[in-house]
């Protein structure tokens, strides 16, 4: 029950359509026992007493019943709807809203199905339930008691022997439930494989062709398909078995009802419209009870789901943005470090380890080292995705848990290592961090970013779509394109994490050169892994471990022979040999 | 442009595409073709489960009558006890043929669709893998997988249940019609009368009613389009502080949905109510008609029940075979789209007479060959080459100059469009595909990670290799030192954008699976990508066992590999500009001199 109060603001502010959902299901419920009555009357009053003169009323009368049944379902049904979809539509935006300001922590243990399948399913679980898992709850319980209600009325022993077999009935359905819901899950997973498989196989066809692996990549497939199918065909053998059963019991009641009403109705002690009233009754009472499972099962999926959509809402949020701090101002882009330790979560060790150093606007800083020294993370405090475990960042001299998140985040201008790009146009991602940009300040950042030209080649230039449908582009335009979107929001501190792995060096060169332009009087960070990326900065800091083991300009870090020193024998020791042989 | 409840207007800030037909007309030729499929199960499922569907019918559509009729009638009607009892019995065995005729239909029904599903899975996952690259050009891995698992699916209800349901709900229409007739033709017109409205109800209203809950899963795809994009790319939003503008489009797509659902669920809820009334004024008028009949003494009390009891039982049928007519519907659609992939040939097709060569020795030799993607995109012209068996030759060139199509064409994953490839002395044309790929390998910049163990991953090269020889191969490309330090070692679970390897980890993973499959030649593009320069120099020393005593072809970046290869091939626009060694082509001071020296300026200088 915790779970649902906890909920209670996406669905409660909805309750009006809960309660007309549930007023209406009372008498729709009522209503649906109206029917074998009116049977009997018609049987018992009318034909054997001869009262044919209550026909027009009887019929009429029920007409207009079942008239009012057909509104009141409708409303039932309607507002139940209402109810499901309004507050899902709450809690998703709530859900979405959350989902963008959780701090880059979180996503760092997050794995994108998981959350995905929490927005859907679980949101998609809950919804059901309260659309319908209560009110069908409800619905069966009145059912179940007003049909007993009438039953006993007529005849209270041969609603007793007709009864008889309710035990056995709720025994097979609640062995049935519990032999099908696993083997349901076993559908779902076993699908899910296949789903796997197949896409993988897909998505890597380059890779299988390549080695000429289709006939292993089709017997891979087979296993899991044949998997599929077999935990499908497990599943219809449960229902095989079970509900014939639950039939089979239903219609024991039925043969109960017709010997022992049979002989009632013989000795006078039941009516003949009676028993044909019970015929319906028992139906009204087997068929909750058979579903009743299903029902039970939802309840506790809902609960389930409920959970994990708490555990979204409830996780914990954006490190303390003080909501004082709500201006905007522009930076000049004067960066410090003071002996800044960084350590991710209690387990690891310091992913930074008393890192110092100060950027000037206007300058370039280079960062080397290899995968895993510190690199990233380091640019990642400036714009307080993470937070220093000690130490601090200063800009333009201020510590920055003194500035807002929109000013430093709007001042950083961040291509980050895998240049995620959206399904959108290539303007609307190059404008993406400055929607309202003009035409001439996107194509100038594109420009810069050596994107222009290609962007023309496309089939619709700027327009182009780009994403899982769209135009597909190689590493080397996705990482121009990161780049023309950061120089887009003109910022005053530019970090480049491995922006132009991809490029060829001749694009890279002009790259450089075109920011040099754009970066004057503003700083730049440099990450790479090739020395020619970063060479030219004006600072180089070598990582080794969260640590920075040499700073320099180029030349110094060369005659430094350390760590720098390796990495530009490794590098260009190609350059020497191919020198040589020229010389040759 | 939406305007959401607000009334803020949803920018077209992303776009999803919104396909997916609907449904189609119904169209006898592929109805033919796809009930093609249930044909290896003519001989025992099909008609069993028909027999089995048989029986349970016939037994729904006598007991009505047993208990009106007789049951009423003349057992208790005329106090029989003896014939109650008899009748009784009769019910009893009669329910349990039907309980037993239950058993096996679920089962057998379930057989026979769960087969057919798996036989058309089967077809088409096994004919998409023998598909050519130009088909995979083509489409996204996406669309491909909603065919291969979504569209088949679709199928599965119209096979598990729907043909035969149909069948039976038919049977059991006419049975009570017959029924009716033979107990009081007069009164089964009377009751007759609500058909008409029950069909229309069960087609027009139900097809209305189904396709705004399409529209609903179209507009629940988009919202979810976005969330999994909004996940993946909250890094980049968070960098650029879009969080609030990106609220606002979900607001209005959220929006969107909701609205799809309201309507559909309003346009559902008329549904029942409109059935219950219909059945209302069918029962009016069996009350009122139906008393007036035995006020005559045309009909008895029994008779009186048992169109009672058929009324009720009218609507199931009518209603299943409505459904099945959308299943139908639907099931066109996606057997449309399955028929499509089904019908599209490989492009690159085994002639006749090819054969198994066997072990080569990897010599090959292009001889004028040409080549276009397409008719205004000539990728190759008139090329020459020849490679000996044993020799490494480097392509260099810009993006584009061709490079990548040579490649391609040398495992045939493209035709030529003139001129012969030929590998030792055999067109390769005239050679297996099975046979001429076992002998090549490819390692592509951008490895593809299966989900699974990294030992699996390797053993893709070569599935039956041991243990033994997996850590042999990974020894000596160098990836053992890392995949040792793995939690658990080879039997770490990688997936396939598994951000546990490096790119540059990635690289020596298809090194390994390159060396199992141990192919005559072996083809392989260089990677650009970033990678720190510890692992590039694994790298480097991997290459090295890699091409040792086979032919290859790389298609290269780095200089050192360009200057080991005996032969380097520099292409432009499709042409081959120069040809030679490293040290011959500095000499001729060409084209390479200028590149290699632009590029050494370019590190050095800048």
């Amino acid at each position: 029950m915790e779970t649902f109060k906890k909920l209670k603001p996406y669905y409660w502010p909805y309750k009006k359509y809960f309660f007309y959902s549930i007023a209406f299901l009372l008498l729709v419920t009522a209503i649906t026992v109206v029917y074998p009555m009116i049977l009997q009357v018609t049987i018992d009053e009318v034909v054997l007493k001869g009262k044919y003169h209550w026909i027009p009323y009887l019929t009429i009368g029920f007409i207009l019943v079942m008239s009012v049944k057909g509104v009141a379902t409708y409303i039932n049904q309607y507002s139940g709807d209402l109810f499901g979809i309004n507050s899902v539509y709450k809690m998703r935006n709530a859900l979405y809203e959350k989902l963008q300001y959780l701090p880059f922590k979180y996503y760092d243990n997050a794995k994108t199905g998981d959350l995905m399948s929490r927005l859907t399913a679980d949101v998609e679980g809950f919804r059901f339930f309260l659309s319908f898992g209560f009110s069908e709850l409800l619905r069966f319980l009145i059912l179940i008691v007003i049909s007993v209600a009438v039953m006993f009325y007529y005849s209270v022993p041969l609603t007793v022997v007709t009864l008889i077999t309710l035990p056995f009935l709720a025994l097979v359905v609640y062995k049935f439930d519990r032999a099908v819901h696993p083997a349901f899950r076993g559908i779902r997973e076993s699908f899910g494989k296949l789903n796997t498989k197949v896409q993988e196989s897909i998505s890597g066809i380059n890779t299988v062709k390549s080695l000429s692996k289709e006939s292993f990549e089709i017997s891979r497939f087979n296993d899991s398909n044949g998997d599929y199918k077999e935990n499908y065909l497990f599943t219809s053998k449960i229902w095989a078995k079970y509900f014939p059963l639950m039939e089979l019991l239903g219609n024991i009641s039925v043969i109960l009802l017709l010997a022992y009403g049979g002989s009632l109705v013989m000795n006078g002690s039941l009516k003949p419209g009676e028993l044909v009233a019970f015929y319906s009754l028992v139906w009204y009472i087997i068929w909750p009870i058979v579903n009743l499972g299903f029902v039970i099962n939802q309840f506790s999926q809902a609960k389930a789901s409920g959970e994990r959509l708490i555990e979204v809402l409830e996780a914990e949020s954006d490190s303390g943005e003080n909501p004082a701090l709500n201006n905007y101002e522009r930076l000049k882009g004067d960066v410090e470090f003071k002996n800044v330790w960084l350590c991710y979560d209690e387990d690891s060790k310091d992913a930074l380890q008393d890192i110092s150093f100060k950027a000037i606007p206007g300058k370039v800083i280079g960062l080397i080292g290899s995968t895993g020294s510190g690199k990233t993370s380091l640019t990642q405090l400036m714009t307080k995705f993470y937070d220093p475990s000690s130490g601090e960042v200063l800009i333009d001299g201020k510590s920055v848990t003194h500035y807002s998140l929109g000013t430093l985040r709007k001042n950083v201008g961040f291509v980050l290592q895998e240049s995620f790009l959206f399904s959108t146009t290539i303007k609307e991602n190059i404008s993406y961090g400055r929607p309202e940009a003009t035409m001439e300040q996107v194509i100038d950042a594109a420009k810069r970013a050596q994107a222009h030209e290609f962007i023309l080649e496309l089939p619709n230039g700027y327009e182009t779509i780009l994403g899982e449908r769209g135009m597909g582009l190689s590493g080397g335009q996705k990482q121009r394109i990161a780049i023309a979107r950061a120089i887009c929001i003109d910022p005053s501190i530019l970090i480049l994490d491995d922006a132009t792995s991809a490029v060829d060096m001749e694009t890279e060169v002009n790259i450089q050169k075109a920011l040099k332009e754009v970066m004057q009087g503003r700083t730049t960070f440099i990450i790479a892994h090739r020395i020619s990326s970063l060479k030219h900065a004006d600072e180089i800091l070598v990582l080794e471990n969260g640590r920075i083991v040499e700073r320099g300009k180029h030349e110094e870090l060369i005659d430094n022979n350390g760590p720098y020193h390796r990495i530009y024998d490794i590098q260009f020791k190609d350059q020497k040999t191919v020198l040589t042989s020229n010389n040759r | 442009m939406y305007k959401n409840i607000k009334g803020q207007k949803v920018s077209k800030r992303f776009h999803y595409s919104v396909d997916q037909v609907i449904d189609m007309p119904f169209n006898w030729a592929q109805m033919t073709r796809l009930f093609g499929y249930l044909k290896p199960y003519q001989k025992k499922l099909l008609p069993l489960s028909i027999l089995m569907v048989i029986i349970t019918t016939t037994v729904r559509l006598i007991i009505p009558i047993l208990i009106g009729v007789y049951t009423l009638d003349k057992a208790i009607g005329n106090k029989d006890t003896k014939l109650l009892t008899l009748l009784v019995c009769i019910i009893g065995f009669l329910y349990i043929i039907s309980y037993t005729a239950n058993i096996f239909r679920i089962r057998w029904m379930n057989e026979l669709g769960q087969g057919v599903i798996y036989d058309i899975r089967k077809h088409l996952f096994t004919h998409v893998q023998s598909l050519s690259h130009r088909f995979f050009d083509q489409r996204s891995a996406g669309s491909i997988l909603v065919r291969i698992m979504n569209d088949i699916n679709s199928l599965q209800e119209l096979f598990t249940n729907g043909v035969i349901n149909s069948l039976m709900d038919t049977l059991l229409l006419m049975g009570i019609f017959a029924v009716l007739f033979s107990l009081s033709p007069s009164l089964t017109l009377a009751v007759m009368i609500i058909l008409p409205i029950m069909f229309f109800i069960s087609t027009s209203l139900r097809r209305n009613i189904r396709r705004s809950w399409q529209t609903v899963r179209l507009k629940q795809s988009k919202l979810n389009s976005h969330l999994n994009e909004s996940i993946q790319g909250i890094r980049v939003t968070q960098s650029f502080t879009q969080e609030k503008e990106n609220m606002s489009f979900f607001e209005g797509v959220n929006y969107e949905n909701f609205e799809s659902w309201r309507v559909a669920s309003q346009k559902n809820a008329v549904f029942r109510p409109l059935v219950e009334v219909t059945n209302a004024v069918g029962t009016s008028v069996l009350i009122w008609y139906g008393a007036h009949l035995i006020q005559n003494e045309t009909i008895t009390i029994g008779v009186f029940v048992s169109f009672a009891f058929y009324l009720g039982m009218f609507w199931e049928p009518i209603s299943r075979l409505g459904q099945v007519y959308n299943q139908l519907l639907m099931g066109m659609a996606s057997s449309e789209r399955i028929f499509e992939f089904l019908d599209e040939k490989p492009i690159v097709s085994e002639g006749e007479k090819a054969t198994d060569i066997g072990e080569i020795r990897g010599e090959i030799i292009f001889k004028n060959v040409s080549f276009s993607y397409d008719e205004n995109r000539t990728a190759l012209n008139a090329i020459n080459f020849e490679i000996k068996a044993g020799q490494t030759a480097a392509l260099v060139g810009h993006t584009g100059s061709g490079k990548s199509t040579i490649a391609n064409l040398i495992s045939r994953f493209y035709d030529t469009t003139s001129g012969e490839v030929i590998i030792d002395h055999h067109n390769i044309k005239d050679i297996s595909l099975k046979s001429l790929r076992q002998q090549i390998s490819v390692v592509l910049q951008d490895t593809f990670i299966f989900s699974g163990t990294i030992i699996e991953n390797i053993r893709f090269g070569r599935p039956d290799a041991t243990d033994e020889e997996v850590m042999e191969a990974a020894k000596s490309v160098g990836a053992h030192k890392f995949i040792e330090k793995l939690p658990n070692g080879y039997h770490t679970e990688v997936e396939e954008r598994g951000n546990i390897l490096s790119v540059g980890e990635r690289q020596l993973l298809s090194f390994a699976r390159a060396l199992l499959a141990n192919p005559r030649i072996l083809i392989l593009d260089e990677a650009t990508a970033s990678i720190d320069t510890e692992t590039e120099m694994q790298i480097q020393h991997a290459l090295k066992t890699l091409l040792n005593d086979r032919t290859a072809i790389i298609i290269a970046h780095r200089l050192s590999t360009i200057r080991d290869a005996e032969q380097i091939i520099v292409l432009e626009h499709g042409e081959i500009l120069e040809r030679g060694s490293h040290s011959q082509l500095m000499e001729q001071n060409g084209y390479y001199y200028r590149l290699v020296k632009a590029q050494f300026n370019m590190l050095n200088a800048g």
